[in-house]
């Protein structure tokens, strides 16, 4: 099996993962996202923040065709996303993806949903995948919730479960949309804790999130949004002490504010 | 601080709990209440006591012809006497123990269905829906491995009552699913399609229905064309009940969350395996009342089957009464028509309630 999760590696030529090209999108009228440009290179820690409504989350959904894009090209892991089936169903078995709200499939308990795209999709025989389950809920600290269902767990639990369901598929892509903004304060650091762990593993991860401790200590690059555009990107100390865009600026002040 | 002694749990007194407690909590609280209970207490026994009394203590049981019946109860003696007939309809009397083999089979299959932990439930399942139906048309229907072959039109009562209703059950769930998936499809010829084929047969009363399938159908068939009356009846039924289906389990579907399609599309299932693994099981779960509300209904509507000339359980039983062997024994009749509707239709309901609280999950997203 090839479940050992890739190894950070040096010395291997930096190879880009994702290229989105003058992208755009509209939903009806409105445009959402405009041209743009983006480049993840294998191993990239990438966050995404800026203020709702600004095409973050779309932007990273387009990546595994959540989300259909009008204009331009987006190429990931080599594919160029079209409306090809085959290839969007390539593509989504690479990709990993956490949400804003677990989306755990309520009626499986813990370890069936962790089971259940790597029997269907990955056709892994069910001893196997159970005990590559068990491996990635031990990873998250919880083997001991396996049998139970998603409902008797709290949100953080939830969202570990869906780390770990992600995971399981072996994916080389995680994207992670908001996966601590429906969550307590208290269960915040557990999860956070979790994708710190998992980036040190060297795994490709996009994130959007408005945790901005966790930007500083894992992200390579800080990606600030608005209105649909990139407005400014930067390696974490630049962006955070010395933010060259206007807008960058009064949002880092409304959000660091407190 | 000091030291106190935990006291003791005692148990509560009699005068709250156990069936004193019942009683003065729920019956008698207050003088007004008490004075409602004992005229409700009244009314019961004023209503009930002649209808128990008619129908056990007065009633006659045991003889064979209406000289054994007393005009003071009910006469039992003319439902067990025709009881053949309302079972087997016209099927003949040598044969019918094909039909108690299936009866047996039925009953086999469904008593595990009951019990919490029996072994191959599975299994049984799986015959239930594929194999049973096999078996049960091969007995019926006869003509192969030695039977006799015995015409459709020779069926009747509580069994052709039973076919049409598990058929039309058996048939218009999978349908009926299909129907609803494709009225919400992306891809606009099917789901305009599903949509009129849904529209239009939940438009139109199942009399109608019936009365075109038997009597229109042969015109616009080539002359000779023999469709049999009974096959007939089924399509037209389970066409009927399967767009009702749709409807249910339309509304079971639109209640799963978007985040699950994105999370099952997220981990690269395909459009069947999300449906099947991830939405179905779920939106079942949910309309599982309305399912059995369409089947309790479907039951029910075979009654209707009397329009093109079939003699379901009720027909039997209206038939039987008219014989001048047996005077005055509608009102039996009838009564025992309608204790078989509801002993069928009470035990779907049961079975729903139970199903539901085992396929809950203590979950609410």
């Amino acid at each position: 099996m090839q479940n050992t999760a890739p190894e950070a590696n040096t010395e291997a030529p930096v190879k880009s993962v994702i290229q989105l090209n003058n992208v755009h999108k509209w939903y009806g009228e409105f445009h959402v996202l405009k041209d743009i440009n983006l480049n993840v290179d294998q191993g990239e820690r990438i966050v995404i923040c800026g203020p709702s409504g600004s095409g973050k989350s779309t932007m990273i959904r387009c990546i595994n065709r959540l989300e259909e894009h009008q204009q331009g090209q987006i190429i990931v892991d080599g594919v160029e996303l079209t409306n090809d089936l085959k290839h969007i169903e390539q593509i989504r078995r690479e990709v990993g993806m956490c949400f804003q709200h677990f989306n755990l499939f309520p009626h499986l308990t813990v370890l069936e949903n962790l089971t259940l795209a790597p029997i269907w999709v990955r056709k892994v025989p069910k001893a196997e995948a159970e005990e590559i389950g068990m491996k990635y809920l031990e990873r998250v600290k919880i083997p001991e919730q396996a049998e139970k269902f998603p409902g008797q767990l709290s949100g953080g639990q939830q969202q570990r479960v869906a780390i770990a369901r992600s995971l399981c598929m072996n994916p080389k892509i995680m994207l992670f949309d908001e996966p601590t903004s429906a969550l307590d304060p208290e269960m915040i650091k557990e999860v956070l804790d979790t994708m710190v762990e998992l980036a040190e593993t060297g795994m490709t991860m996009l994130c959007v999130t408005h945790e901005m401790g966790f930007a500083k200590t894992v992200a390579d690059r800080v990606i600030f949004m608005d209105e649909g555009q990139i407005i400014e990107e930067n390696e974490p100390h630049q962006f955070f002490d010395n933010p060259q865009h206007e807008r960058t600026q009064l949002f880092l002040s409304q959000i660091l504010a407190h | 601080m000091e030291d106190t002694q935990r006291s003791p749990d005692l148990a509560p007194p009699s005068s709250i709990v156990g069936p004193v407690g019942w009683l003065r909590a729920n019956l008698f609280s207050s003088p007004a209440n008490t004075v409602l209970s004992l005229v409700g207490l009244y009314i019961v026994y004023v209503l009930f006591v002649p209808v128990l009394d008619w129908a056990f203590f007065s009633a006659d049981w045991i003889g064979t012809n209406k000289d054994a019946c007393s005009s003071e109860g009910a006469c039992w003696v003319f439902v067990g006497q025709r009881m053949d007939f309302f079972i087997y309809g016209f099927y003949p009397k040598a044969e019918y123990w094909r039909i108690n083999v299936i009866f047996v089979l039925l009953a086999a299959m469904i008593v595990p269905q009951m019990i919490e932990k029996a072994p191959y439930k599975e299994y049984l399942g799986w015959f239930f829906l594929i194999g049973f139906p096999i078996i049960s048309g091969i007995l019926l229907l006869g003509g192969i491995f030695g039977l006799d072959a015995v015409p459709t039109d020779k069926w009747g009562g509580l069994m052709l009552t039973l076919v049409i209703s598990f058929v039309g059950i058996i048939a218009a769930l999978p349908i009926g699913i299909l129907l609803a998936l494709g009225r919400r499809s992306e891809m606009p010829v099917i789901r305009i399609i599903c949509t009129a084929f849904i529209e239009l047969w939940r438009g139109v009363p199942l009399i109608s229905v019936l009365f075109m399938a038997s009597v229109m159908l042969p015109l616009f068939l080539p002359e000779g064309t023999n469709f049999n009356k009974l096959l007939r009846a089924l399509i037209g039924i389970v066409m009927f009940q399967s767009a009702y289906m749709a409807e249910v389990i339309r509304g079971g579907l639109q209640a799963i969350p978007k985040g699950q399609y994105e999370a099952a599309a997220a981990l690269g299932l395909g459009y069947w395996k999300s449906m099947g693994l991830v939405i179905l099981p779920q939106a079942l779960k949910l309309v599982i009342p309305g399912i059995v509300n369409t089947f309790i209904a479907l039951f029910k509507d075979t009654t209707l089957v009397l329009i093109i000339g079939l003699f379901d359980v009720l027909q039997t039983v209206s038939s039987a009464i008219v014989d001048p062997a047996w005077p005055e024994v509608s009102t039996e009749g009838f009564v025992f028509a309608a204790f078989v509707f509801w002993v069928f239709c009470f035990s779907m309901s049961r079975y729903s309630i139970n199903l539901e609280r085992k396929l809950h999950t203590g979950h609410k997203r």
